[in-house]
């Protein structure tokens, strides 16, 4: 499976080069992230995504969960659920693998500078705003008050365990994570994740929020911080539809007026609470 | 403590929060001070729900135990919070433990104290229930949430 790894192709944004994998870290059963080298990719926003493919098999959007000041590094983590994902889910270092990208609008980080910062996560959700927290965190005198607010299926199921230690260690970043179902002997938080809004400490007129996660959560996390009085454009979230091109060409992705892979999958809750409660979109 | 004291705490727990001074009377006769050690129990299911705990400090699990399972929480209730709904219908019974995970400040208040309250005075029986509604509601849609079990493996 290893190939050597070619000069990226910028000419085509169709054509994808070869990335191979420098190191494969197990999360959790079924999710792992890759640390890939593609020489001649020109880096990324916290927020954007590139389309891996499988040869033969298929192609998927991924975000990027890297830190934005490190481009050499190209960081994956990735969900066993189809075919595409499966199938790069058992390279092994040292494989490579289909690259197009970056794509997408990013999250704002920088504009939320002065600000204080809510980032609210469900699930494998973490994974698209870690490069948000690796931002903040080496930029923390430039913000207000950080919260990470993050909600997991079981205390199994929690990404990142290793840093969210970490950072909870730094005391400057309030840090909550909650479980839907809990396992013998957690003794964290129990409940959805806006449970843990309650807590949080932040100035809603001075917020900016970043949510990423499974779509309802993603509502019903955007609903509560609009009834505590965080603006709905200052409220970011990360979409996910069925991306294909990830150029805004072949229309798969459309959701309403908009493209997710070129004009988001960033999107304010002002421009998404409408038509994210319509059923046929 | 004195009663001033007590109505001060009880306006200044989120569920009653803006009551009139009258009604934050009425209500606060019905209430007293109470703290939990880590690991005691608030109140255990099957017994009579006599109290209504509005958490001021630490955090209360709530659970329900299963045969070769151990105690399984499926909620938990941090300050601000409101432990106890079943006072309110009957047969006002608890349907699950409520443990401290820590220690616990709380005010409580009696439950057939503020049910004979709120039966004498219909307008403060209306005002204390439109309080507790957004609970209830809010513990239903979490409910839903849960259930729905979202960030499960898709298909």
């Amino acid at each position: 499976m290893a190939h050597p790894v070619e000069q990226m192709d910028m000419t085509d944004p169709m054509v994808p080069t070869l990335a191979r994998i420098l190191r494969k870290r197990v999360e959790i059963p079924g999710v792992v992230t890759f640390e890939l080298e593609a020489p001649g990719w020109q880096g990324f926003a916290p927020g954007q995504f590139n389309m891996l493919s499988l040869f033969g098999v298929g192609e998927i959007a991924i975000s990027v969960s890297g830190y934005d000041a490190e481009p050499d590094r190209i960081v994956h983590t990735i969900r066993d659920v189809g075919a595409t994902s499966h199938g790069l889910s058992l390279l092994e270092e040292g494989d490579t693998m289909g690259l197009r990208g970056p794509y997408g609008v990013p999250w704002p980080v920088a504009d939320a500078a002065g600000r204080d910062v809510v980032v609210v996560a469900g699930g494998l959700g973490l994974a698209p705003v870690r490069p948000i927290l690796y931002h903040l965190l080496a930029n923390r005198g430039d913000y207000g008050k950080v919260t990470l607010l993050y909600g997991a299926r079981r205390p199994e199921e929690i990404l990142f365990t290793e840093e969210l230690g970490q950072w909870r260690a730094q005391l400057d970043m309030d840090i909550e994570v909650t479980v839907d179902h809990a396992s013998p002997g957690w003794h964290g938080h129990v409940g959805v994740v806006t449970t843990l809004f309650r807590g949080a400490d932040f100035s809603p007129d001075t917020t900016t929020a970043f949510v990423c996660g499974p779509e309802i959560m993603m509502r019903f996390a955007a609903n509560a911080l609009t009834d505590a009085g965080v603006a709905a454009d200052d409220i970011y979230l990360s979409m996910e539809r069925n991306m294909q091109c990830g150029i805004g060409l072949c229309g798969h992705c459309q959701l309403g007026p908009y493209f997710v892979c070129k004009d988001g999958p960033v999107f304010t809750w002002g421009q998404m609470r409408r038509v994210m409660t319509v059923k046929e979109l | 403590m004195a009663i001033d004291g007590l109505e001060k705490i009880v306006a200044g727990h989120d569920l009653f929060a803006g009551l009139g001074d009258t009604f934050l009377s009425t209500v606060s006769g019905c209430a007293t001070n109470v703290r939990f050690a880590a690991d005691e129990y608030l109140f255990h299911e099957g017994d009579a729900a006599q109290q209504i705990y509005l958490i001021r400090e630490g955090h209360v699990s709530l659970e329900i135990a299963a045969p070769g399972q151990g105690r399984m929480a499926f909620q938990s209730a941090g300050p601000q919070s409101v432990v106890g709904l079943s006072w309110l219908v009957p047969p006002y019974r608890w349907t699950y433990d409520a443990r401290a995970r820590g220690d616990i400040r709380a005010i409580a208040l009696d439950a057939d104290c503020l049910r004979a309250k709120c039966e004498a005075d219909p307008a403060l029986g209306y005002a204390v229930m439109k309080r507790f509604m957004p609970t209830i509601v809010e513990r239903l849609h979490h409910t839903r949430l849960q259930m729905l079990d979202v960030y499960g493996t898709p298909g």
